[in-house]
């Protein structure tokens, strides 16, 4: 493990409304993530809770005109993204940051070729703004799918992405954003619309790309399983709230905030045992969110402080946060 | 608890269902969707059919309630053959086969309240008078723990848990004896997941049911089924009870089923293979590969796989698998 102390991305108290007919959804309600160079962080949580939108936020890719940031900080190398001028996020996303989509069919263009759809990040990358020659690029492009174990690249360069399987769609999307040297990769969900013998390989894919070059990731997924294999560091999220952060070993085997032992308990395992009830109720409605700490509605041990102001995040060990008033008293 | 007796409810016998898509020079071309399947669910027993897509489990799914004709084979519901169009079958029998499907969002028809939705199966399957129509649906709801206020919604205002558990209602509705279920949970969250579950445990304990499970999760299957078949390729490779399958499993693929599987503690860890690592896609069901189906992608491949299609052997009492690595007795 090669965790530095060197803090590359910071997000401090995020709040994230979208603006709908009925009002505002306050989806985001105080999210705070960091994340060193080198680490690879986990985002776990279930539908909806808000994870993809804190990593558009990240890269500012959200719809625009639709959303409403009431307060909150993404500092990257300690500079605000939400101060950025359009130029400075150009070059945020073209040379610092890169994402990798869900769903990798419609992550890539079908009307270009994979050739012209690498090609053109490395033209547009750092590396390479002096040598636009073609040879160059396509050069740089086969080394970049031999390394994501592509077979044929020079064939799949003039395929479209209809001709590909959705395994090899997702090698591509992995490519794409290895093609230019990057410190930060924001994978969301790369393997969840794949079967499980093609996600692991996948899984193990990235993760041996992310530590050859020693760059750092941020895992969105909802299966607490990947999550454990691939990370250092674990952000539990429940509507739009870090609920608690650990490292995978302290978290399964010693989860402290009533959600996350509820989640915890819904998986089913391998090894048998039955499943749980799971959490009863359900997510709250992001148009009037409970007061108070959204979890409350659901939790079996809330008290009357709960529901009058939200939990703060707060330190129980190094690297280890719980938002629960359970642990603070 | 559960009573699984030895009478087979639902018996399948080289069951094959192909899907014509075209025609070239050699003739016309099939998707071998299913490609000789025998299985045998018995009464009160939840049968687990796990395999990637494409393999043709929905297919299997589909032609047990009628939804295709099979091609060849037999599908056999307390000993009679029922292997045609749901159109042409007796009404009892599609009274006491029913199915879930995947999506609830798209099996239940938005237009309609949940009320219409229920009403359906009352209407074809009993005698019950319509003036009772909503007490029973009353009693309906509450049996998958739904208020009776959720009869005057219609599907687009209730969330995906709760779609599901109208699903899982409108199934029972005829009191039918085999439910298919159709990945009831892989659209879930699994906190969501863990409570239909539950309560369809509850739902078969209670009313005798018997499940034929189709999945892609081997995690879940080991906590719902009693018994578990891999498929691949539009056939079944390995069957098995769901306890050995998991601490003896044989079939190179379903190994690297297991190994592939996510885990959340170190007692699951140690309960996958360790050698098998999982490479290659699932071939198109168009080209199935001569031999053994799943040859490709095998670590233990040896000359006769890319020859002859291995047989389905019986290694110990209820563990069959169809690999050259386990050779007939007597015929080695």
């Amino acid at each position: 493990m090669k965790t530095k102390e060197n803090i590359l991305l910071d997000i401090k108290d995020l709040h994230l409304w979208y603006r709908v007919y009925d009002g505002y959804l306050k989806v985001l309600n105080g999210v705070h993530l960091m994340v060193r160079e080198g680490e690879r962080i986990g985002l776990v949580g279930e539908a909806g809770c808000g994870k993809t939108t804190t990593m558009k936020s990240i890269l500012q890719i959200l719809p625009p005109g639709d959303f409403h940031i009431p307060q909150g900080q993404i500092f990257y190398k300690g500079q605000d993204v939400l101060k950025m001028s359009y130029k400075e996020l150009q070059r945020l996303r073209s040379r610092e940051i890169a994402m990798i989509f869900q769903d990798p069919t419609a992550a890539l263009n079908p009307v270009f070729t994979i050739g012209t759809q690498i090609g053109d990040v490395i033209k547009y990358s750092s590396a390479f703004e002096e040598n636009e020659h073609k040879e160059i690029i396509k050069e740089q492009s086969i080394k970049v799918l031999k390394e994501v174990y592509l077979p044929d690249p020079e064939r799949i360069l003039i395929n479209y992405p209809f001709q590909l399987s959705g395994g090899m769609k997702q090698r591509v999307c992995i490519a794409l954003c290895i093609s230019s040297p990057r410190n930060l990769i924001l994978a969301d969900e790369p393997g969840t619309s794949l079967d499980v013998t093609i996600q692991d390989q996948i899984m193990r894919l990235l993760n041996g790309i992310v530590r050859k070059r020693n760059a750092a990731i941020i895992l969105v997924t909802h299966s607490l399983g990947v999550a454990r294999e691939m990370t250092d560091r674990i952000y539990v999220m429940y509507a739009g709230t870090i609920v608690e952060t650990a490292t995978p070993e302290v978290l399964f085997k010693n989860p402290v905030h009533p959600y996350t032992k509820g989640l915890l308990a819904s998986v089913p395992k391998i090894s048998g045992g039955g499943i749980t009830k799971g959490i009863p109720g359900k997510l709250p409605s992001y148009l009037n969110p409970p007061s108070g700490c959204r979890f409350q509605p659901r939790c079996e041990q809330a008290s009357p402080i709960c529901s009058e102001k939200p939990p703060q995040l707060f330190e129980i060990e190094k690297d280890r946060l719980v938002a629960c008033y359970l642990t603070q008293r | 608890m559960k009573q699984v007796t030895t009478n087979e409810i639902l018996k399948i016998e080289k069951l094959k269902k192909y899907f014509h898509i075209g025609k070239n020079k050699q003739g016309p071309i099939y998707v071998k969707a299913v490609d000789g399947v025998d299985f045998n669910i018995k009464y009160g027993e939840t049968l687990g059919l796990v395999g990637e897509s494409g393999s043709g489990k929905s297919t299997i799914a589909y032609t047990v309630v009628g939804m295709y004709r099979p091609t060849s084979g037999q599908i056999l519901f307390k000993g009679k053959n029922i292997g045609i169009e749901a159109s042409k079958r007796p009404l009892p029998t599609k009274k006491e086969i029913q199915i879930v499907f995947q999506d609830p969002g798209s099996s239940l028809n938005p237009r309609q309240t949940v009320e219409q939705i229920l009403a359906l199966p009352f209407r074809i399957h009993t005698q019950i008078p319509k003036k009772q129509f909503r007490e029973k649906m009353v009693e309906l709801l509450e049996k998958v723990e739904l208020s009776p206020d959720y009869l005057y919604k219609s599907p687009p205002s209730i969330g995906g848990g709760e779609k599901q558990m109208v699903a899982v209602a409108r199934a029972i509705a005829s009191e039918p004896l085999l439910i298919i279920l159709d990945e009831p949970t892989s659209a879930l969250d699994v906190s969501v997941q863990a409570k239909i579950i539950n309560k369809l445990i509850e739902l078969q304990n209670e009313m005798n049911l018997s499940y034929l499970f189709i999945t892609h999760d081997l995690s879940l299957m080991r906590n719902v089924a009693n018994r578990i078949a891999i498929m691949y390729l539009g056939k079944i490779c390995e069957i098995a009870d769901a306890v050995t399958f998991f601490k003896k499993p044989l079939h190179p693929y379903t190994q690297m089923l297991i190994s592939s599987v996510p885990v959340i503690t170190e007692e699951e860890e140690n309960l996958k293979p360790k050698k098998v690592i999982s490479t290659g896609e699932i071939p198109s069901p168009v080209n199935i590969p001569i031999g053994c189906s799943f040859h490709l992608r095998c670590p233990y491949k040896m000359p006769i796989c890319s020859k002859v299609d291995p047989e389905m052997i019986e290694v110990s009492p209820g563990h069959t698998v169809r690999c050259h690595l386990f050779p007939k007795p007597g015929n080695k």
